[in-house]
């Protein structure tokens, strides 16, 4: 080793973010201590970020294998799902949450590219994005600033990658004011068998590092102590990448193209920790090592240093393994596409990463050591029940009266933020881009996309109600995974598997710690449930305000990305209300449930209450009995009760075709409660009326409750023979009201 | 009739395109890449298509770029000799840039990418992009751009409505023309014009994305008609 550079202490270590028994560990498994090179490459190796250090003992406890799953989870960049026809489905969510909250429009835009990365360096191309968004409250300036940076940022960078954005959501609370969350997810499609692994086999195969330049864009922890070190001044590094979307289409494009050469022995992209991860994950899969030559990587700016280069998180760059011999099919396929591909090293069969530097060794690991499953550390954190958590009213038991008429309520609660129309948002999305999105011009529960040359579609939801995961993090949990296979059954689709994208506060915080625990613990006994395995996904720690006396954790928001297969497109069921004279009809127990609503938060001001009511046995028989309706074409329509309840629920279904509906509520149930209420396992149909006996006898022979509500009509809506008014003025309330906050 | 689809590095409407004239009007095409220096003998009773996207990332100016490329000369040799060539979005940018057509595609008017349905007519039959349209109907056909704003000084206007240039505006559903029917602030609701020639077609809204009854949008299927059925009359005629 080079006595250039110093051996840094235990204190710098600390600075860039390693605990002292974590030094000691690497002093132990290198057999001496690290030089300032060494210490960087296992500081971002062995960050919550790469390492999963602290959620990885409970992610092992969700449901990672079976059904229709070809990898297990965290065996490859994303999951990977058999969809039949010689089709398999790759997706991922991720968060991008610190640098949206820093720089939205380019924090949000890298999360898209990183994620569509991950998808393509499996060989599968992306062929949807979904998002899920969490913002403070709307009102705030600095809101309504990232509202609109976060969506051009994404906009801006799926669109110019033809890319469609097909769903998502977005909430708004002021748990969130300091810290978004940006949650970004990718579905890509490839033929079963053409698939690429993140794997370096074959000593004597060179690699290479392909797209973009190395810049020093993102390089994190280790910039503190830099000056130390280097005689650039590190203190006006961006900490957030920059994407551009154009490198990123033509990296796609090339990705694919190089894949079908035969060349390719393995690829992984860079995103956090860049060459390091990259090259380390590659090396530990296959049991080799790298010897690595940092000074030919093509960087932007000269004199990089050698931790510089190996900690950069440069966008829109992979590294790929090649088969020795075959690297001219390689650099011909990027030459056509105008990307650089560069031979930086060759892959060893020491099992140790060699990085050198002009001939120079200045980082001598082992690649095993440093990666999540290897040597990289695992904790359990202290969990400690939060004090609010048995404090939490039951609005069912200690009810507040219904304060105003139910047209007055109705009218102020459909302006939540959290309940009127996305369009501002996703106008400014592609969404029908490569002409498979079936949802654009007939919306359903779930965002679908048809598979071109199949009889099949995709079906896809991100959910998450960050309010229930707070009042009970282990029904919440459970409560999100459930609503988007609920989303997918309303379509007419099968759940399949999950990705998840666990944002929660500080795992050194033992309240968030328990949040955490629970929500996971939840999220893995309705997956079971379900039969929908998680795939794999990302853990966001850390997302917190910080108050001069206190720090508080965002609301525990565990997001769901569910992937469901629709068989036959003509199975496709979609929200909106058919044809005048249709009934509708409410499926489901309905306890008239207020508790967490956007009712009782907003109308009632109470804002925080229990998680509404939810039972996993009665929501399977829910899903079972919709599914089969589906498949017997005797719904018209179906949608189910989320956020709003059943008046937004059919306010929703009414808006597509400016139909009305004329409903009386449950005489058992306070009305507000029954028109408001958000408990669970609710789905709204319309049906032919000649269909009616039918769907009563199923439902009767099922023993699952129902109740008739009314019927749609030609504009009108009545609520209980009272005149809400006409469906057109809704719309255009629903339809405008984002915009009004956002731009007036 | 073939069609040739040009591809640029960061085009993204090339898939559509191509399924469009492939799948649903079962024609031929022939792709063009942006290095190609010949148009891979396609002739006089053919079209070339330059479809959507983000040419070079749009980078300096939306499809300033693409005009410089090696298969833009021969395009523009083509065009200039009565070959029809027609821009969708990105291409209709392009066009405008590489001086085919006249005008220029500003920033929309609420400076956002828009991407929606919208509704267009056809104000005149005299071109064969439109000669098969009704001029009374409404067509919807979706948008999906942030510079698609058609802007261009008033002796240009003048001349595009003396000879008859001006193909499609916005309008609303009933096929009226109105300020609320215009998503980007167009001069006059201006969605496609063609130049004095008559073979050189743009437009911003996307027809290759409104042809598959799946995605219950197909009035884009009636442009596309008209395209071949004319073209491939005229060569017909012109084959006795």
């Amino acid at each position: 080793m080079t006595a250039v550079q110093t051996i840094p202490t235990v204190e710098t270590a600390q600075k860039l973010g390693l605990r002292p028994e974590e030094y000691d560990s690497i002093c132990e498994i290198l057999g001496r201590r690290p030089n300032f090179t060494e210490l960087s490459i296992y500081s971002v190796m062995w960050s919550e970020h790469c390492s999963y250090k602290n959620s990885i003992k409970h992610l092992k406890t969700l449901p990672r294998e079976g059904g229709k799953l070809l990898v297990s989870a965290g065996e490859e960049n994303a999951g990977l799902v058999d969809i039949g026809d010689g089709w398999a489905c790759a997706f991922k969510i991720e968060s991008h949450n610190h640098p949206s909250a820093i720089e939205p429009y380019q924090g949000a835009a890298t999360g898209v590219g990183g994620i569509h990365r991950d998808i393509f360096t499996m060989g599968a191309r992306p062929i949807a994005a979904l998002n899920s968004l969490r913002f403070g409250k709307i009102t705030e300036s600095r809101t309504k600033h990232l509202v609109k940076g976060v969506v051009k940022g994404i906009g801006d960078y799926g669109n110019c990658l033809g890319i469609p954005t097909i769903g998502g959501e977005v909430y708004f609370h002021e748990c969130y004011n300091q810290n978004i969350l940006v949650n970004a997810m990718s579905v890509g499609v490839v033929k079963v068998g053409e698939t690429v692994s993140a794997t370096a086999e074959g000593p004597g195969n060179p690699v290479f590092i392909v797209g973009s330049a190395t810049g020093k864009d993102g390089i994190h922890g280790a910039t503190f102590a830099s000056a130390d070190l280097t005689e650039d001044s590190a203190e006006d590094l961006p900490s957030v990448q920059v994407g551009d979307p154009f490198q990123e289409k033509l990296l796609l494009e090339a990705s694919l193209e190089a894949i079908k050469t035969g060349a390719i022995v393995g690829m992984q992209d860079m995103g956090a920790a860049g060459i390091t991860c990259s090259t380390s994950e590659m090396s530990a899969k296959a049991g080799t090592g790298m010897r690595i030559d940092l000074d030919k990587v093509p960087t932007r700016q000269e004199n990089m240093e050698p931790f510089e280069i190996l900690l950069s998180e440069s966008q829109e760059r992979m590294l790929i393994v090649a088969h020795v011999g075959q690297e001219h099919l390689l650099e011909e396929v990027f030459d056509k596409w105008d990307l650089q591909c560069e031979q930086i090293g060759t892959v060893t069969d020491d099992g140790r990463l060699k990085f050198y530097n002009r001939g120079e060794l200045v980082a001598d690991v082992d690649a095993h050591s440093l990666v999540l499953g290897g040597g990289a550390p695992v904790y359990d954190r202290e969990k400690k029940e939060p004090g609010y958590y048995r404090a939490l009213i039951d609005l069912n038991e200690d009810s507040p009266t219904q304060s105003r008429d139910l047209l007055a309520i109705a009218k102020e609660l459909m302006q939540s933020p959290n309940l009127v129309s996305r369009r501002w948002i996703y106008e400014q999305y592609d969404s029908m881009v490569r002409t498979n999105t079936v949802t654009t011009n007939d919306p359903a529960d779930a965002a679908i996309i048809r598979l071109k040359g199949t009889k099949k579609a995709l079906a896809t939801s991100t959910d998450c109600n960050s309010v229930y995961v707070h009042a009970d993090p282990y029904v919440g949990a459970m409560i999100a995974v459930s609503e988007a296979a609920r989303n997918i059954v309303c379509s007419g689709g099968v759940p399949v598997a999950v990705t998840n994208c666990l944002n929660f506060g500080n795992p050194y915080n033992p309240e968030a710690f328990w949040q955490f625990a629970n929500a996971v613990k939840g999220m893995g006994d309705a997956c079971r449930s379900l039969e929908t395995p998680v795939t794999g996904g990302n853990v966001s720690f850390y997302n917190q305000s910080v108050f001069e006396d206190r720090t508080e954790p965002v609301y525990p928001t565990p997001t769901i990305g569910m992937l469901g297969i629709i068989e036959d497109v003509a199975l496709i069921t979609t929200l909106s209300f058919k044809e005048v004279g249709n009934q509708i009809i409410s499926i489901g127990l309905d306890l008239g449930d207020i508790n967490s609503s956007e009712y009782s938060q907003r109308i009632l001001s109470v804002a925080e209450s229990k998680v509404p009511y939810f039972n996993m046995q009665e929501e399977i028989k829910l899903q079972q009995v919709v599914s089969r309706l589906i498949k017997g074409k005797v719904l018209q329509s179906a949608h189910d009760v989320s956020e709003g309840g059943i008046f937004a629920t059919c306010l929703e279904g009414g808006m597509p075709h400016e139909l009305g509906f004329e409903i009386e509520t449950d005489p058992n149930l306070r009305a507000d409660r029954h028109l408001f209420g958000e408990g669970q396992s609710r789905v709204v149909v319309t049906i032919k009326p000649d269909r009616a006996s039918e769907l009563k006898d199923i439902l009767t022979a099922e023993n699952i409750p129902f109740i008739v509500l009314g019927t749609v009509t030609e504009g009108p809506i009545r609520v209980n023979m009272l005149d809400f008014g006409d469906i057109c003025d809704w719309k255009t309330e629903y339809d405008t009201a984002l915009e009004n906050y956002l731009e007036k | 009739m073939k069609f040739g689809v040009v591809i640029f590095p960061g085009s993204n409407c090339d898939h559509d395109m191509i399924y469009m004239i492939e799948q649903i009007m079962g024609k031929e095409v022939v792709e063009l890449w942006h290095k190609d220096t010949t148009l891979k003998g396609l002739g006089a009773s053919d079209c070339i298509m330059i479809p959507g996207g983000f040419s070079y990332g749009d980078y300096l100016r939306s499809g300033a770029i693409a005009r410089f490329s090696p298969i833009m000369q021969e395009v523009i040799r083509f065009a200039n000799e009565g070959g029809f060539v027609m821009g969708v979005c990105n291409g209709f940018q392009i066009l405008c840039e590489a001086h085919l057509l006249p005008g220029v595609l500003l920033r929309n008017a609420n400076q956002k990418f828009i991407c929606k349905n919208v509704f267009i007519k056809a104000v005149t039959n005299n071109t064969v992009l439109t000669a098969e349209l009704e001029l009374s109907k409404a067509y919807q056909i979706p948008i999906a751009h942030a510079e698609g704003r058609f802007y261009c000084d008033d002796r240009t206007l003048e001349s595009l409505r003396a000879n008859d240039q001006l193909l499609f505006k916005y309008c609303n559903s009933s096929a009226d023309l109105s300020p609320s029917a215009n998503p980007n602030g167009s001069l006059e609701n201006i969605a496609g014009i063609c130049n004095q020639g008559r073979n050189v077609f743009g437009m911003m809204p996307h027809p290759e994305r409104a042809g598959d009854k799946a995605l219950l949008n197909t009035d884009g299927r009636f442009l596309f008609e008209s395209l071949i059925n004319q073209i491939e009359s005229i060569s017909h005629a012109a084959a006795y």
